[in-house]
């Protein structure tokens, strides 16, 4: 085995291990925990673009845990779409990091520790190609998103946090059952494998297959925040501290992958009498969740609450883009994921930096009060606002405009308009935002010394974000192309599922 | 036995959805764990119900389903169980600090305003 097959679970190892010695060297040298940590962060970036530059000729490295062959034991697989999710991960994992280090990881005990691990988990759902794996990074990830959200928190916080941790345990559990009777149905975990076995279940194996991937499909659902499962996501992101509220961004990203890739592969086109179970489900309701979410953006109360529904809009245009399930849909919905996940962390980081400025008003849309230095932040929140709403040059615009030309001629009567009004909606939701916050002003002239100066490397980090933001839509030509062959990748599941069936464990190697 | 069991995780299934609908922070731990083990017993029996035969291959037995029990829904629920071990000490955790803070038991921190059982 050469040296380069291992690189596919070293985006698992890396984080690994620098979170094991981040909590070996203890909380005291906090500036060594910082170096590793965004050390780490770094070789994640480069690790996830050396994979997606392998993964664009077209083949999916399949790298066997223990040696095991794929139907029998853990798989991960990169395609192109796990290096698209693994690198949107790593990109956005460092400017939030770099915000932390603004102050929040003192106040927040272990909070590098839980920070790797939770890209660790992150990384490792991307990579697995087995469901039950998935589940086990499912929980290594979600258990660190829950020391992250509470750590350092009372009250409000902790109130929502019980209400998160007791939904995710019970979506944990539908996760199970339908693992559970998956395996009992057809004898086998692996993706690839489960796709071949699938296609060939028994007339009366059928339903009880259907079910399973019902269940499935709310379990995943659940994580992505589609229409009627949505609700935990505006309260529970809306108080949790900005940088893990960013980093968050790409958890509802992690639900939309799993869908893509669970009902791509296994009940995609040629799953027999289980074939395209999902996406007649997942249009309607992704369209009827972005409106929700858009007259959710309209009615919030605070810049953060904003953020989070329009975290929920975007995972919503994504169900959209999947539900039309055309290589072009889907590739544009890859593009579009991208650019929303970092444009939705940086709208968190930003509404911190405002929250810090604006006194006793924090980042409320309601209240009135004084604020600090308005150009810098300002600025900012305009290339954010436009990004998001999805306005030329930025890319939103290019993602937007991808999936509208990807609509099929049929639907482009009731989809464009539920895409374009929304997107108009949005925009006046954020206007009326800036202008709130950054025109109006109101009580008494700030005491000196009551507005905390603003931190380099918080400014820093959200730039950073947004600039990254602005880099996609310079390449968007390259990238453009990338998301359009990992969908034209993922329509056709074919040479995947051979590729994981036929990988072989190496020989003269006990497993 | 498959009825008798059956109907165990049914009994469970249903003991633990009505705790959890009881937004009560103590009835949801109980109801999830309820949950849990119903869950973990439907994996273990998804490796197919069987008596008298070990999961690990026997010299002089055929290595097949025919002679001996499916040993990977007993390595899934080994490590359901362990996961759902930990999930309820961090839900524990969270609900005696959320209890704390907020002198209430319900999930929402504030008692429902007609006081009575939720």
């Amino acid at each position: 085995m050469s040296p380069t097959a291992h690189l596919v679970i070293a985006p698992i190892l890396l984080p690994l291990a620098a979170a094991v010695l981040i909590l070996v060297i203890g909380s005291r040298r906090i500036a060594l925990q910082r170096t590793i940590a965004v050390a780490s962060c770094l070789g994640l970036i480069a690790l996830a673009a050396l994979l997606a530059w392998r993964a664009d000729g077209g083949g999916t490295s399949v790298y066997l845990v223990g040696n095991w062959p794929a139907h029998l034991g853990i798989a991960l697989a990169v395609d192109r779409l796990a290096a698209i999710m693994l690198l949107a991960t790593a990109l956005l994992a460092l400017p939030c990091l770099l915000f932390a280090t603004g102050g929040w990881d003192r106040r927040a005990s272990h909070f590098h520790v839980l920070f790797q691990l939770q890209l660790m988990g992150l990384n490792g759902a991307f990579l697995t190609a087995d469901l039950f794996n998935l589940f086990v990074f499912f929980e290594v990830l979600l258990i660190s998103s829950y020391g992250l959200l509470l750590s350092g928190g009372s009250g409000p916080r902790l109130r929502s946090g019980l209400q998160y941790v007791a939904f995710n345990i019970a979506a944990s559990t539908l996760f199970l059952v339908a693992v559970g009777l998956i395996y009992g149905i057809t004898g086998a975990l692996n993706m690839a494998e489960l796709a071949h076995r699938v296609a060939q279940v028994p007339a009366a194996d059928a339903g009880p297959l259907r079910a399973a991937a019902g269940l499935l499909l709310v379990v995943f659902c659940s994580k992505a925040a589609l229409l009627p499962l949505y609700f935990w996501l505006p309260d529970t992101y809306s108080r949790s501290p900005a940088a893990v509220a960013a980093l968050f961004a790409v958890m509802t990203k992690l639900g939309v992958y799993t869908v893509l890739r669970v009902y791509s592969l296994v009940f995609g086109a040629e799953a027999g009498a289980l074939a395209n179970l999902a996406w007649p489900w997942l249009l309607p309701l992704g369209a009827a969740t972005l409106a929700l979410a858009t007259l959710g953006a309209l009615a919030a109360r605070s810049l953060r609450q904003l953020a989070a529904y329009l975290i929920v809009g975007s995972a919503a245009t994504l169900f959209v883009a999947l539900g039309l399930a055309s290589a072009q849909a889907v590739g544009a919905g890859l593009y579009y994921l991208v650019h929303s996940t970092l444009v939705g962390g940086a709208l968190f980081l930003l509404a911190d930096l405002v929250h810090k400025q604006r006194g006793n008003a924090g980042d409320s849309l309601r209240k009135l009060d004084r604020m600090g230095p308005k150009a810098l932040l300002g600025t900012l929140f305009v290339v954010a606002a436009l990004s998001v709403a999805g306005l030329p040059p930025l890319s939103g615009f290019i993602g937007k405009f991808a999936l509208l030309a990807a609509v099929p001629d049929g639907q482009t009567a009731w989809l464009w308009s539920v895409i374009l009004i929304s997107s108009l909606v949005m925009l006046v939701a954020l206007a009326s935002a800036g202008s709130h916050l950054f025109w109006r002003e109101g009580g008494s002239a700030p005491a000196p010394g009551r507005v905390p100066p603003l931190r380099g490397v918080e400014v820093g980090a959200t730039t950073l974000l947004l600039a990254l933001g602005v880099l996609l839509s310079v390449f968007a030509g390259p990238a453009l192309r990338y998301a359009q062959d990992a969908g034209a990748q993922l329509m056709a599941p074919a040479a995947y599922i051979e590729q994981v069936r036929g990988a072989l464990p190496q020989p003269g190697v006990a497993p | 036995m498959e009825l008798a069991l059956a109907s165990f995780i049914g009994v469970l299934v249903a003991a633990g959805v009505y705790l959890l609908l009881r937004a009560r922070s103590f009835d949801i731990i109980l109801g999830l764990t309820l949950l849990s083990y119903a869950i973990n017993l439907l994996i273990f029996s998804m490796g197919r119900l069987v008596v008298g035969k070990p999961p690990i291959l026997r010299a002089g037995l055929a290595p097949t389903l025919a002679n001996h029990a499916d040993p990977l829904p007993q390595a899934l629920v080994l490590t359901a169980i362990v996961i759902a071990f930990a999930m309820t000490a961090v839900l524990l955790v969270v609900a005696i600090r959320s209890r704390g803070d907020s002198h209430s038991d319900h999930v929402d921190g504030v008692e429902p305003r007609d006081g009575g059982q939720a």
